[in-house]
């Protein structure tokens, strides 16, 4: 089945990893104690584990050449079935409310360790489906993303330290600073071309957590901010335990809000409007649509929910401080939408769950976390740039005679 | 005045090293239109790699000239190998795709070196052996201007002329300059343009392993993350000067560089690095074309 | 005859060194078919462009008139959104849909300016957001209706025939709801069926009222269609007229066959 000549060409490929990564992999220097080793076993597993990724490849690409030859004849009939379950309603709400008894039953199964894990991973799913509006929906690469949710944690975090607010109304204000913050720097750069969007908001991303590193009588600097009162309860004093539950409902509510609020927004006029703009700006503008103030809704809308999950950062952890948001928890956020399937919300829920808690349960692989971020943002790209779960878009059906009846 | 040309030798410096790094972004961009997000990890491996070498052969007791070319060649060649590859695996695949694809991707590969070279070496800073010695005749003026400014300056200058004479009149750097212009025209008057990017990735990694092993000795410590800042940096001089253009990524590097000295040394140094990612989302802002740049008007 | 909906005086624009258009002077009335044709590259899209506030113009004028309020409003600078709200559409001559978006969809984007509800109506699906919402659908498929797409709501616009997505960007620039619809090559590559057919939908959408200013290189349907035609060469005017004038005009016989050829 494989030809020699594939054979040679991953030999080749296992030869040259091996010589790439020399350097790197195989010699450790300890300057200090002037020792070499030389790790000869990591040249073994380069070679081995190169040559079998060629493979791989090899055969994918292969494959997809051949479906791609037979397309024609099967395109309709090929839907996946996980868009027939998400499509239709006898699917989908039954699986909906189990998922949700599952979420709302979870603090009782498991430790409170378990739900702690479970409420960041949550987080992320709410900054996931944030961000998925900007990046999935409107197509605005925006790699400073972490910045909203620094200010909304920080507003949260001076506002109670300086005032004592309380975190129900940090939550508005949170969320609502980081949108204003999201409209001030949005409308200046959202005219620039995609790639330098992307680049001035990784700037931005950047200034706004190296001012809360130095300016120290504002943000008590890299020590950061500590002692934030978690959430209360109509005044009531919670256990330690009974908090982490309520923290815990509070981001499921949270979730199952945005869940409600990205769906219906994704199938307005305004989510359509996005998705124009993520096709082609200049037909958009040509068609009467408003480029920039299109793009700042979403780009604002993206960071208000950046904002209310930072204030819910800031009470879960009742600490702050700049090293928390750096560009890689930017660069996490992206992966998880990118993983997902830009645009899709079942995608990024998955996930945000794949990513976040398979390092949690699998120790070993968490010192990978970051190597593997990396990579699937390469492999998505590649080999699926659509994610794992590529959006439904909804479908019309016209009566015979008359004119509408939709969905 | 001391204290003045003391600011005004280490921003020479400091620019200089920007444009060798600046280059790499520049050319790419100008040949694919790719920010190559990965660029800046490309010098932190060729400082690394630079690091790996020298220390090994002064453990064995070579002279420091043979360690310093040696540690350059190595650096240089393993840079360039990384280049290619990269190119080859993460960004050749979606020369089609949209515009915003090849660029995930980059940052991608750049978040998975940064971490291979953690996972790999360490995530401590490493002492960087001292590669160019004090020399006699800068006893005088050693208080003010290093040797090692010296020697960086000089190196850049000579290189900055050997590319420009490359790009000027060899095949490939003619070949290199008609597939900016044109890729579709380039191709179809026959020239490789596959292998035409690998030869600018190939120099714009050079470069940059040159530049992250002349400032890894000059400062004298290295690590995995160095790339991330150096890399946004030099892309920042890279768009003040007209990102595409050679000669304008040396002038943004120097405009870049003295600013950042002068006002670290005047003003504050809390805010070196708030001052550079200003300037970057300024210009980008106010004048996206760079200094030296032209501005695109799409057709319709 | 009545005062013209699109006023062109002296329109210009340059590209650094290149004249694409040099004092351009163009008027159209309400009802018309008005045809602009000439050889590649002689600025003819360059033109539906600094119209549509694509591109800013170097110099000259342009004012529209609305056919009905009688308001008149200066084009120069305004943002191609502004423009096409003022009731000015256009189709592109390099096929520029929303690809992975439906037929339908692609349409509905079209009412987009015509229509209001933003977050709020999004979110909460108030009865005026959901009035809105059908009528937006009911236009748009009787729009699709009318250029006969309405077997294909839900294709995606990249899977349809050439000639449909032609049909399909006149559709879109339809929903706009303009008075002048500016059509770049609506029968490029089209077969001589499809072109007939094209022929009868131009007449059918001038008929409801629309005035319609095309660029063409088919000469069949351009002298079936205008009642006027303008020729460009080289960024100038060069003749204008009713068809049988301008096709025994010297110039532009010039212009099309060539400096060696005496008409
Ligand atoms: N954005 C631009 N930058 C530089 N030159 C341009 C630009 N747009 C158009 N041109 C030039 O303007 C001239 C007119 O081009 P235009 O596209 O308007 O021609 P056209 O009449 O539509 O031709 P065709 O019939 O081939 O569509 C051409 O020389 C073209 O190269
Ligand atoms: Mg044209």
């Amino acid at each position: 089945m494989f030809p020699v000549k594939e054979l040679k060409r991953s030999l080749f490929v296992s030869i040259w990893f091996a010589f790439l990564t020399f350097p790197i992999m195989v010699i450790k220097v300890d300057p200090i104690e002037r020792i070499v080793s030389w790790r000869w076993d990591n040249m073994i597993f380069v070679a081995i584990g190169s040559f079998v990724l060629s493979i791989l490849a090899k055969v994918y690409f292969v494959r997809k050449e051949r479906r791609a030859g037979s397309k024609k004849a099967q395109t309709v009939l090929t839907e996946p079935y996980v868009h027939r379950i998400l499509r239709e309603p006898r699917f989908l709400y039954p699986l909906s409310l189990a998922v949700l008894t599952f979420a709302i039953l979870f603090p009782h199964l498991f430790s409170a360790y378990q739900t702690n894990i479970m409420t960041t991973a949550l987080m992320y799913v709410v900054l996931g489906l944030g961000l998925n509006i900007v990046v999935g929906v409107a197509g605005l690469l925006d790699l400073g993303y972490v910045a909203f949710y620094a200010v909304g944690a920080y507003s949260y975090a001076l506002l109670n330290m300086h005032f004592g607010l309380s975190f129900w109304l940090a939550m508005p204000i949170g969320g609502l600073l980081a949108a204003f913050v999201g409209v001030l720097l949005g409308f200046p750069v959202l005219r620039l071309r995609g790639d330098y969007l992307a680049i001035v908001t990784l700037g931005f991303g950047e200034i706004i957590r190296l001012v809360l590193e130095n300016w120290n009588d504002f943000s008590q600097g890299p020590s950061g901010i500590a002692n934030i009162s978690r959430p209360g309860f109509f005044g009531i004093d919670m256990s330690f335990s009974a908090s982490i539950n309520y923290i815990y409902y509070l981001v499921v509510g949270l979730v199952v809000v945005t869940i409600f609020v990205v769906n219906r927004l994704q199938s307005s006029r305004l989510g359509r409007a996005w998705l124009a703009l993520r096709e082609d700006e200049i037909a958009c503008q040509a068609m009467g649509i408003d480029k920039t103030k299109t793009k700042l809704i979403a780009f604002s809308l993206g960071a208000f929910w950046a904002g209310l999950v930072g204030v819910i950062f800031a009470a879960k952890t009742t600490f702050v401080n700049p090293a928390s948001f750096t560009f890689l928890e930017s660069a996490i956020i992206l992966s998880i939408v990118v993983l997902g399937g830009m645009g899709s919300i079942v995608g990024v829920i998955l996930g945000a769950l794949t990513l976040i808690l398979l390092p949690e349960y699998l120790r070993a692989l968490s010192e990978y976390r970051m190597l593997a971020f990396g990579a699937i943002l390469v492999i998505m790209m590649i080999f699926r740039p659509e994610g794992l779960i590529s959006n439904v878009r909804r479908s019309y059906r016209f009566k015979k005679q008359t004119s509408s009846e939709s969905e | 005045m001391d204290y003045f040309i003391e600011l005004l030798f280490g921003g020479l410096t400091r620019g200089s090293i920007y444009a060798l790094i600046a280059l790499g972004y520049t050319m790419v961009y100008g040949i694919i239109g790719l920010i190559n997000f990965a660029h800046g990890e490309i010098y932190m491996i060729g400082a690394f790699t630079s690091f790996i070498v020298a220390t090994v052969l002064s453990i064995y007791g070579f002279p420091l000239l043979a360690i310093v070319v040696i540690a350059a060649l190595a650096a240089a060649v393993w840079s360039s190998a990384y280049g290619v590859t990269i190119e080859k695996i993460a960004y050749r695949p979606l020369r089609h795709a949209p515009r915003l694809s090849p660029l995930i991707s980059a940052i991608g590969m750049s978040i998975f070196l940064q971490n291979y070279v953690l996972l790999a070496q360490t995530s401590d800073f490493l002492p960087f052996p001292a590669l160019i010695p004090e020399f006699a005749f800068m006893e005088p003026v050693a208080h003010i201007v290093g040797s090692s400014d010296l020697v960086i300056l000089i190196t850049t200058t000579l290189v900055m002329f050997a590319l420009t004479l490359l790009i000027k009149f060899t095949r490939i750097g003619k070949a290199m300059r008609a597939t900016a212009q044109d890729r579709t025209m380039a191709m179809l008057v026959g020239i490789n343009v596959d292998r035409v990017i690998s030869a600018t990735f190939v120099i714009g990694s050079a470069l940059a392993a040159l530049g992250g092993m002349l400032i890894a000795s000059h400062i004298g410590q290295i690590n995995f993350y160095i790339g991330f800042l150096a890399g946004i940096k030099a892309f920042t001089a890279a768009v003040l000067g007209g990102i595409g253009s050679i000669p304008g990524a040396v002038l943004g590097s120097l405009v870049l560089g003295l600013t950042e000295s002068f006002a670290t040394g005047y003003v504050s140094s809390d805010y070196e690095d708030v001052f550079a990612f200003s300037l970057l989302v300024l210009i980008l802002i106010f004048k996206p074309s760079g200094l030296l740049g032209k501005a695109e008007t799409k057709k319709v | 005859m009545s005062e013209a909906i699109l006023n062109v005086s002296n329109l210009t624009m340059d590209f650094g060194g290149i004249r694409a258009l040099d004092s351009v002077d163009i008027e159209i009335h309400r009802g018309e078919i008005v045809a602009l044709i000439g050889p590649n590259g002689a600025g003819k899209t360059t033109f539906f462009n600094c119209l549509t506030g694509i591109y800013t113009p170097s110099a000259g004028e342009i004012q529209l008139r609305h056919p009905e309020t009688g308001k008149k409003s200066r084009l120069n600078g305004m943002k191609p959104n502004k423009i096409t709200e003022k009731g000015m559409a256009r189709t592109f001559q390099n096929i520029r849909l929303f690809a992975n978006m439906s037929v339908l969809e692609n349409v509905m984007i079209g009412r987009h300016c015509r229509s209001h509800a933003l977050i709020f109506g999004a979110i909460f699906r108030n009865p005026a957001t959901r009035k809105e919402e059908r009528e937006i659908v009911d236009i748009s498929y009787q729009i699709l209706k009318k250029v006969g797409l309405h077997k294909q709501v839900n294709e995606q616009a990249k899977n349809l025939s050439y000639g449909a997505q032609r049909r399909l960007e006149i559709a879109r620039a339809l929903a706009t709801d303009p008075f002048l619809l500016l059509l770049d090559e609506p029968a490029a590559g089209m077969n001589p069926q499809e072109t007939e057919a094209l022929i009868n939908l131009i007449r059918l959408i001038c008929s409801e009222g629309h005035s319609i200013l095309l660029i063409e290189h088919d000469m069949k349907l351009v002298m079936s269609l205008s009642d006027r035609i303008f020729v460009m060469d080289y960024g100038k005017k060069i003749a204008q007229g009713t068809p049988e004038e301008v096709r025994s005009n010297p110039a532009v016989i010039k212009a099309y066959l060539g400096e060696d050829v005496d008409a």
